[in-house]
C-alpha cells in the first residue's frame, strides 16, 4: 500500500477548496437577526446589570453608599468593584454594578448610589513627551544599535528628518464586552461569553469563583466583533457570575457604549522622530528613530523590534519611550505593533524618495533587498502597480494636475506570521454519509464554520449540506483563541487530518467490499471512484462503517506542510484631496496579498476588504480624543468617534498572490496582514496629492489644512 | 412611584451631557402631574394609546411581525428595549443607543425607523417589522439571500439593521444605482468592514426589484 500522508489536493484537482463559498450555516441567521449573541441572551428571569464607572482620569473613592440603590424597586443585587479608598487610574474604571429586573430599573439603582471622589492629578496627553518627562511619567523602553548610524548619515546623499504620529484608537466592537451568566446548580456555571477564546476562558471564571473548571461551560455561537480585545473573562464577567449566584437568577452584564470604549481595549499610540538617509542611487543606508506613545498606565508603546518596519537598513538606531497615562489599557489590536510601525516607516521612506526626486514605487523596489520577503513583494508590487495604473497616476508630490481637488497615489507594504494555533477536531462520519465536526473554536466574523465545512466537503467530495459544524463551546475539543490570524490554519489542519484519516478507513472498507485497490480510490460528486469508474455512492461507502458513526480526532498544529506562516502584502491607495476644505476622499484601494492556499475565496476577500475599511478609518477619521484638563475621553460614543460609512470607502481591487509556490505552502492566516498597510499607503497618497506631509493621523480636514498652511508659511 | 422621580442624588454617569433616559423619564413624570389617566387604567391606555399619561408601567399592545403582542412597560422604555427585552426580538441590536449607527433599524408601517430613540408606547396601532420576519420557514426575503451571496457580513452584529435599511431603501428606490445606494445607506455603521459587499447586495436587490417586507 502506498504511504498515506496528510496533504492538500493538487491545485488542478480541487473541487470546492479555493472557490467562492457563501456562509451556508450562519449567513442567513446573522442577516435575519436570528443568530443570538451574548448581548441577546435573555433566559427566564434574567436580570440586567448596569455600571457606575469612574468619571475621573485619576481619583480615589472618598465616600460610597449603595444602600439606597439596594432599596430601589426591581433592584436585586448590587456589586461593588472598588470600595472607599480604592485608587482608580483611568476614566471608566468600574465601581459598582447594579442588577435589576429591567435595565431601566438598574439605571434607577445607579442614580441612587451616593458617591464622592478625591480627584488626583492626571496625565492623558499621549503626544507631549516633555510634559510627561516633567511629571516623571515616562519609561525607557530601550534602544538598539546596529552599524554606525552617525557615519552613515554623514555620508548619505540625502537625509530626511520627519515627525510622524498615530494616536490611540479603540476596538469599538459593535457588541460590547460582557456575558450572560446562569448557575445550573450551586457549583455549576453556564456562561454565554462574548469572546474570541471559547476554549481558554473557563479557568478565569472557575478560579475567582472557587469552583472546578470542569463545572464551567463557556458558550459563544456568535461574537459581535473582537479584533483582539476579547480573550479574557474580565472582571465584569466574573462579577456577572457572582451577581447571578447572589441573586439566584441569571444576570446579563454587557458594557455600555462609553464604558466599552474607555476600558475594553485600545491600540497604543506611537509618535516618532525619524531620520533616514540613502546613497546616490536611493539605497537606504541609515535609520535613526525615537518613538513614544502610551498603552495606558503600563506605559508602553509600539515594540522596538518592528522599527523600522519590514525594511532593515545596515545602520540602524532605534529608541522607544513609554508614557504612563491615565487612560484605558491597551489590548491586542489586529496585528499588534505593525500598523503604527508601518505608518512611521513607509511614510518616512516615501518622504526620502520625494527628496531624492524618485518615484515612490521605484524607491521601494530598489530597497526590497532590505526585506526578508523580496521574492514576494517584487511581483506583488508589479501586480499592484498594474491594477492601480501607477505609472499613469503617479506624479512628483504636489505636482499633479487639477484645481482645488488634487489626486495622489501612495503605497505601503507589510508582513505577518499567521501560524496555526493548537486545536483538535472531532469528526463523526455517520453511516448515512452525513458528517459532524466538533471544535471548541469560534467565528469572530471570519466564517470559521464555512471554512471547516469546505475542508470536509473537499476531502469527502460531498456537498456542504451533508456537513454539520459545531463550534462555540468549551465542551468540544479544544481550539486556540482567534487572534493573530491563527484560526484558519488552526482549524483547517486538524479538520483535514481528521477527514483524511476517516477517508482512508472508508477506502479500506470499500476496497475490501468491491475488491479494488484502496490506493486507486478517489471521491467526488458524492461517489467513490476507482480508475475513473464510480463504484459506489458516498452513502453506500459510509454504510460500510457499521451501525455507529466512525469517529476520528485530528490534531494540530503539525509540521506536515498543511499549514505554514509569514506572508507579505502590498497596498496602493488613490485619494482626492480638496485643498480648500481639507477633506480627503478615498478613490481606490488595491490590495495584493499572499496567504498561501486559499480555503474560501469569498470570506477571504471579505477579510481583506474589512481590513482596508478599518485602515481607512484609522487613516482618515478615528481617534480617541482626551481632554487634558478634565482627563476625559470626550468622544467616547459612536457619534463623535468617527468611522467611515458605506459611501466613504471608494473602489476596492483585491488580488491574492497565489502562484503554485505559494499554494504549496499550505494555509496561512489572513486577518491581520491587510490591516497593516492602509494608514501608510493613504498618508503617502495624500502627500503625493498635496505635496506636503500631514504628519499625524488620522488625516482630518483640520490636520490637512494645517499642513497646507504650514507649507505656505 | 417615588423612584420614578429623577432625584439626581447619584453620580452623573456619562457627563458631560445629560442622560437621555433622564429626560424621557422626567418628561413622563411632568405629564403625569397634570394627566388624568392612571397606571392601571388599561381601557384608557387603549382608547388613547399615544398619550404619555404616566410614568408607571402600562399595558400596551404592539403589532410586531404580524402578531399582536401585549406587554407592560414604563413610558420611558424605548421601542428597542421593548423588542429586545420584552419580546426577545433581538435582531434589533443595541449598539450606539444614540440614533447614530442604524443597528436597531426596524420598519414602522413599511418605513425604516431607529428603535433606540423612539418609545415603545408611541407605536400602538402601527405595524412593526423586525429583521426576523425576513426569514421564515417558508420564505426568505431577497435581501437576506443577497447578503449571503455577496458575504455582506462578518461578525454579523450590524447586519440585521443593515438588512432592514437595505429593504426599506430598495422599496422606496427601485432601480437605484450604485451611487444611489452609497448615498442612501449611509445611516448604518459596520466595524468589521462589510460595506463593499453590502453595496453589491443592495444594488442587486434594487436592480432586480425584488419586493419584500
Amino acid at each position: 500500500m502506498a504511504e498515506r500522508k496528510f496533504s492538500w489536493p493538487k491545485q488542478s484537482e480541487r473541487q470546492i477548496l479555493g472557490t467562492d463559498v457563501p456562509r451556508v450555516y450562519d449567513g442567513a441567521a446573522k442577516a435575519s437577526g436570528q443568530a443570538k449573541y451574548s448581548n441577546d441572551i435573555n433566559t427566564q428571569g434574567t436580570l440586567f446589570a448596569k455600571l457606575l464607572t469612574c468619571p475621573h482620569a485619576h481619583a480615589k473613592v472618598a465616600k460610597l453608599n449603595v444602600e439606597k440603590a439596594k432599596a430601589v424597586p426591581g433592584v436585586k443585587v448590587v456589586h461593588v468593584f472598588r470600595d472607599v479608598g480604592t485608587e482608580m487610574r483611568w476614566e471608566g474604571e468600574l465601581i459598582v454594578a447594579v442588577a435589576a429586573d429591567r435595565p431601566e430599573l438598574a439605571e434607577d439603582g445607579l442614580r441612587a448610589i451616593e458617591i464622592t471622589y478625591e480627584v488626583l492629578d492626571h496625565l492623558v496627553d499621549e503626544r507631549d513627551l516633555e510634559a510627561a518627562k516633567a511629571k516623571m511619567l515616562t519609561k525607557s523602553l530601550g534602544n538598539q544599535n546596529t552599524g554606525d548610524v552617525d557615519k552613515a548619515l554623514a555620508e548619505a546623499k540625502a537625509v530626511h528628518k520627519g515627525f510622524y504620529g498615530v494616536p490611540t484608537i479603540t476596538h469599538m466592537c459593535l457588541e460590547p464586552h460582557g456575558s450572560h451568566c446562569e448557575w445550573e446548580t450551586l457549583d455549576k456555571l453556564k456562561v454565554q461569553l462574548s469572546t474570541q477564546n471559547v476554549s481558554g476562558t473557563a479557568g478565569q471564571f472557575a478560579g475567582p469563583l472557587g469552583i472546578e473548571e470542569a463545572n464551567v461551560t463557556i458558550l459563544c455561537d456568535y461574537v459581535g466583533g473582537g479584533f483582539g480585545s476579547k480573550f479574557a473573562a474580565d472582571e465584569w464577567g466574573v462579577a456577572c457570575a457572582k451577581m447571578a449566584k447572589e441573586a439566584g437568577k441569571p444576570v446579563r452584564l454587557m458594557l455600555d457604549r462609553p464604558t466599552e470604549m474607555k476600558v475594553a481595549g485600545t491600540r497604543p499610540s506611537a509618535f516618532a522622530d525619524v531620520t533616514i538617509g540613502c546613497d546616490a542611487e536611493g539605497n537606504i543606508t541609515a535609520w535613526d528613530s525615537h518613538h513614544w506613545g502610551t498603552s495606558g498606565t503600563n506605559g508602553s508603546t509600539v515594540a522596538l523590534t518592528v522599527t523600522p518596519y519590514v525594511f532593515d537598513p545596515p545602520n540602524r538606531r532605534r529608541t522607544a519611550t513609554g508614557l504612563v497615562c491615565n487612560t484605558g489599557p491597551n489590548r491586542a489590536w489586529r496585528a499588534p505593533n505593525h500598523p503604527q510601525a508601518c505608518a512611521y516607516t513607509d511614510t518616512a521612506m516615501d518622504d526620502l524618495a520625494a527628496k531624492m526626486g524618485m518615484d515612490s514605487l521605484e524607491f521601494f523596489k530598489k530597497n526590497l533587498g532590505l526585506t526578508k520577503l523580496a521574492h514576494i513583494y517584487a511581483p506583488e508590487l508589479d501586480i499592484a502597480a498594474k491594477l492601480m495604473d501607477w505609472k499613469t497616476k503617479w506624479h512628483p508630490h504636489g505636482k499633479g494636475p487639477g484645481g482645488a481637488v488634487k489626486r495622489g497615489v501612495g503605497l505601503a507594504l507589510h508582513t505577518w506570521g499567521g501560524k496555526a494555533h493548537a486545536a483538535n477536531c472531532q469528526l463523526k462520519v455517520h453511516p448515512d454519509g452525513t458528517c459532524e465536526a466538533f471544535l471548541g473554536s469560534q467565528d469572530i466574523g471570519t466564517g470559521t464554520r464555512t471554512c471547516i465545512a469546505v475542508v470536509i466537503a473537499e476531502t469527502f467530495g460531498i456537498p456542504m449540506s451533508s456537513i454539520k459544524v459545531h463550534i462555540g463551546s468549551n465542551k468540544y475539543p479544544k481550539a486556540g483563541p482567534s487572534g493573530g490570524s491563527t484560526t484558519i490554519g488552526g482549524v483547517s489542519g486538524p479538520v483535514r487530518r481528521a477527514s483524511q484519516t476517516a477517508l482512508w478507513k472508508i477506502y479500506d472498507l470499500v476496497a475490501a467490499k468491491y475488491n479494488v485497490s484502496a490506493d486507486g480510490l478517489t471521491v467526488k460528486e458524492a461517489q467513490v471512484w476507482s480508475d475513473g469508474k464510480a463504484i459506489c455512492t458516498w452513502k453506500q461507502a459510509a454504510g460500510l462503517i457499521g451501525p455507529m458513526a466512525l469517529e476520528v480526532v485530528g490534531e494540530g498544529p503539525k509540521d506536515d506542510g498543511l499549514t505554514s506562516d509569514q506572508v507579505g502584502g502590498v497596498q496602493m491607495a488613490e485619494v482626492a484631496v480638496d485643498t480648500e476644505t481639507g477633506i480627503v476622499r478615498m478613490v481606490k484601494m488595491v490590495a495584493v496579498q499572499d496567504i498561501g492556499l486559499v480555503v474560501d475565496r469569498l470570506t477571504a476577500r471579505s477579510q481583506v476588504a474589512g481590513a482596508l475599511i478599518m485602515g481607512i478609518a484609522s487613516a482618515l477619521s478615528e481617534e480617541r480624543i482626551m481632554d487634558n484638563r478634565t482627563g476625559r475621553f470626550i468622544n467616547a460614543d459612536l457619534a463623535n468617534y468617527k468611522l467611515p460609512r458605506i459611501g466613504d470607502i471608494g473602489e476596492f481591487v483585491i488580488e491574492f498572490y497565489e502562484p503554485e509556490s505559494e499554494y504549496q505552502r499550505g494555509v496561512i492566516g489572513l486577518g491581520e496582514p491587510p490591516a497593516i498597510a492602509p494608514m501608510a499607503a493613504i498618508s503617502n497618497a495624500v502627500a503625493n496629492a498635496i505635496g506636503v506631509r500631514v504628519p499625524v493621523l488620522p488625516l482630518t480636514p483640520q490636520r490637512v489644512l494645517e499642513a497646507l498652511k504650514g507649507a505656505k508659511a | 412611584m417615588s423612584h420614578d422621580v429623577p432625584t439626581r442624588t447619584g453620580p452623573d454617569q456619562h457627563s458631560p451631557g445629560f442622560h437621555r433616559r433622564d429626560f424621557l423619564k422626567g418628561s413622563g413624570a411632568a405629564v403625569a402631574a397634570t394627566a388624568m389617566a392612571t397606571a392601571g387604567d388599561d381601557a384608557r391606555a387603549q382608547v388613547a394609546p399615544k398619550k404619555i399619561s404616566t410614568s408607571a408601567p402600562q399595558k400596551i399592545k404592539l403589532n410586531v411581525n404580524g402578531q399582536e403582542r401585549e406587554l407592560t412597560v414604563e413610558p420611558r422604555v424605548t421601542l428597542m428595549d421593548a423588542l429586545r427585552n420584552d419580546l426577545n426580538l433581538t435582531a434589533c441590536k443595541d449598539v450606539c443607543d444614540r440614533a447614530v449607527c442604524g443597528a436597531c433599524t426596524v420598519h414602522i408601517d413599511g418605513k425604516p425607523v431607529l428603535a433606540c430613540t423612539r418609545l415603545a408606547i408611541e407605536f400602538t396601532g402601527q405595524k412593526i417589522v423586525t429583521a426576523e420576519a425576513l426569514m421564515t420557514p417558508t420564505k426568505t426575503d431577497a435581501v437576506i439571500d443577497a447578503f449571503v451571496k455577496h458575504d455582506g457580513m462578518q461578525c454579523g452584529f450590524c447586519t440585521p439593521g443593515f438588512v432592514m435599511a437595505v429593504r426599506g431603501f430598495c422599496n422606496s428606490h427601485p432601480n437605484a444605482t450604485v451611487d444611489d445606494c452609497r448615498k442612501g445607506l449611509g445611516g448604518n455603521i459596520c466595524r468589521c468592514g462589510t460595506y463593499d459587499s453590502v453595496l453589491k447586495a443592495a444594488y442587486e436587490v434594487a436592480q432586480t426589484k425584488k419586493g419584500g417586507a
